[in-house]
């Protein structure tokens, strides 16, 4: 096989293992739009704020991972049930604009705070899995990325059989496709919203450990990457599960396929703005994504 | 003493001031600004000069975002474009300023047009991933155009000389940027009174609606794009003036939250919001760092945190708002003057 080859494939296994992480902010995204049709403005504080959580609770205090991850999970739900009561649920109801404008908000608060605690240089992250890269035929991969993308398989293949079986799972999905007649029938549809934020918050968490992991440190850089979950829910659809992973996926491949080929020639950074190029041209051949909802509206 | 309104004419009903004691107060605070620059320090002469400038833009995005209900989160690439037309119209072109900005407004116009072109097919939330989309795309070009400005190795922006005259102090372009803030806001108002104005209220309101009632949704998006871009390119080219040297950092996506944050904190749909939400997001960040100057004897890492705690009171203030005064201090500002106006005597 020849090295144009080996470099395309290397940059599509990269894009698919940066795509993971995407498709699970996306799902994050996705369920809470789907579920209170909040938009949240914040996503790339929530990765943040897992990464940072679980480099306090890894190295600073030293714990071993087996208490360090689910405590970083509990305290993201946490922040997340916060979030939800303290801030979204008076703004049931509001324009648009007010619940945009709250997630800057909250979403400032957090990256303040982190600032405050444990300042802005570059945090080094444990490396989880060995450094060494192995061959995938021809391919070099470094196990960070196969082990990320595996994790992140599990997960999204978890929540798609959570939604499609379990009680909850159907009972946010009613809520999604209409809250008053899931009331009726006596879904809770406060809990739901609830619900729907610790998971939003706890993939986002789990999204933050595996990218502070796959990059080897901690910034506030990670919170840039949360903007790029608009092109990945644009591409598959606001309230599409299935979409935010694939479409996570997708804009991953796409941007290290763009970066790797256009950089040359453009002078560099296309990688940050190819996702967005992407997301006009698909906004304007079809306005409600490829896989969203067509909205009609009545007077 | 007035205790109601008593219109009883359709000139009445119009009125901007119903009495004449705001008209004094604004022709007295007026005479005191001109006299400013004679004893105001550099320091704070720069902190007003910011915030005239922040007036003008926020006057910009309110009358898209707060009247006629078009969310835009690529307000910084509107000032980003009318900064860098109207250095490159001046440093390359040669142009006078009083030539280049009012250019550098109208070509931030056209910019701002093609923003609005989504509009038309795109509501709402769409509209504003397109926009934050085009903000990134900007920025991109304006970094990876070097020919033409610079990238990022900054653009240097000659003084504004009006008859051989150079404005290159604080307290000249002072002069400059309120002779331009006060027609901003007079042209604002006086908008909302006319057919325009109220067609875009309308669109706010309900769009489906408005058009319905024989209002063009094409002419009247795209003219809200283009007058609130408009009021950018201005505020971007007096942002030129002001710190004559440009980068692209100064127009990050944090600059558009906080000119979203102005119109909210200060009152969406208000003029008068548009100012004190300028002032309050300007003064913010120099109060802060007052702050810390004084606290350094106690607590010497105070300088260190500035930046932390100014997002931190940032998202409260932004929280607050939303959840308590949605009006913002436009609103609070009002009945306060409503309380003094019937005090003792308030029922």
């Amino acid at each position: 096989m020849n090295e144009h080859v080996v470099f395309m494939l290397q940059l599509i296994i990269t894009g698919i293992a940066v795509g993971g992480v995407y498709a699970l902010m996306a799902l994050g995204f996705v369920l809470i739009y789907k579920a209170s049709s909040v938009v949240n403005f914040g996503p790339g504080e929530l990765v943040l704020f897992g990464a940072y959580i679980s480099w306090a609770t890894i190295l600073q205090m030293g714990l071993p991972l087996y208490v360090a991850f689910p405590l970083t999970l509990v305290t993201s739900v946490v922040l997340g049930l916060i979030i939800e009561r303290g801030v979204l649920r008076p703004l049931i109801g509001q324009p648009l604009i007010s619940v945009i404008m709250v997630t800057f908000g909250f979403a400032s608060v957090i990256r303040g705070v982190l600032n405050m605690v444990w300042g802005s240089d570059t945090k080094p992250f444990p490396a989880l899995f060995s450094s060494e890269p192995f061959h995938l035929g021809p391919v070099p991969v470094s196990p960070v990325h196969l082990w990320s993308f595996v994790m992140i398989i599990l997960l999204l293949g978890g929540f798609s059989l959570f939604f499609k079986f379990s009680l909850t799972g159907t009972a946010m999905r009613a809520t999604a496709d209409n809250q008053q007649v899931a009331l009726s029938l006596g879904v809770s549809v406060k809990r739901i919203f609830a619900l729907s934020w610790c998971i939003a918050t706890a993939v986002s968490a789990l999204g933050g450990v595996i990218l502070g992991s796959v990059r080897g440190g901690v910034d506030f850089s990670l919170a840039d990457l949360g903007l790029k979950v608009f092109p990945v829910v644009i591409l598959g659809g606001l309230d599409s599960v299935v979409g935010a992973i694939v479409g996570g996926i997708l804009i991953g491949v796409f941007e290290n396929l763009s970066g790797g080929y256009l950089d040359p020639i453009l002078g560099g950074g296309v990688k940050e703005v190819a996702p967005f190029a992407a997301l006009v041209v698909i906004l304007m051949l079809r306005p409600y994504g490829l896989f969203g909802k067509i909205n009609i509206e009545r007077v | 003493m007035q205790c109601g309104g008593f219109r009883v004419s359709y000139r009445s009903d119009e009125r901007i001031f119903e009495t004449y004691t705001p008209i004094v107060a604004i022709v007295l605070l007026l005479a005191a600004l001109c006299t400013v620059p004679l004893f105001a320090t550099t320091y704070w002469l720069d902190v007003l000069n910011r915030i005239g400038i922040a007036i003008i833009g926020a006057l910009g995005l309110n009358i898209l975002i707060g009247y006629t209900g078009q969310i835009s989160i690529g307000h910084a690439a509107f000032l980003a474009v009318g900064a860098y037309a109207t250095a490159i119209l001046e440093a390359k072109a040669g142009l006078p300023f009083y030539l280049a900005i009012p250019l550098a407004a109208l070509l931030t116009s056209v910019f701002g047009l093609m923003f609005g072109l989504p509009s038309l097919r795109l509501k709402g939330l769409y509209l504003a991933i397109a926009t934050l989309a085009a903000h990134f795309i900007t920025t991109y070009v304006i970094i990876h155009w070097e020919s033409m400005t610079n990238g990022v190795l900054g653009f240097l922006v000659p003084p504004a000389t009006i008859f051989g005259f150079p404005l290159d102090s604080d307290a000249r372009i002072f002069y400059l940027i309120f002779a331009l803030v006060v027609p901003a806001a007079c042209c604002t108002k006086n908008l909302f009174r006319t057919k325009v104005g109220r067609a875009f209220i309308a669109i706010r309101d309900r769009d489906v609606a408005a058009e319905v009632i024989g209002v063009s949704l094409f002419k009247y998006k795209l003219l809200a794009f283009l007058i609130s871009s408009f009021y950018a390119g201005v505020a971007g080219g007096l942002m030129a003036h002001h710190s004559r040297i440009l980068f692209v950092d100064a127009f990050t996506l944090l600059v558009a939250i906080d000119y979203l944050a102005m119109i909210i904190i200060g009152g969406m749909g208000s003029v008068l919001g548009s100012i004190f939400g300028a002032a309050f997001m300007t003064l913010l960040p120099e109060v802060l760092k007052l702050s810390a100057t004084s606290l350094t004897g106690v607590y010497p890492q105070a300088f260190g945190l500035i930046a932390s705690t100014r997002d931190v009171i940032f998202g409260l203030a932004i929280i607050f708002f939303l959840m308590f005064e949605p009006q913002g201090l436009a609103r609070i500002w009002l009945r306060f003057r409503n309380y003094w106006k019937l005090w003792p005597y308030s029922y």
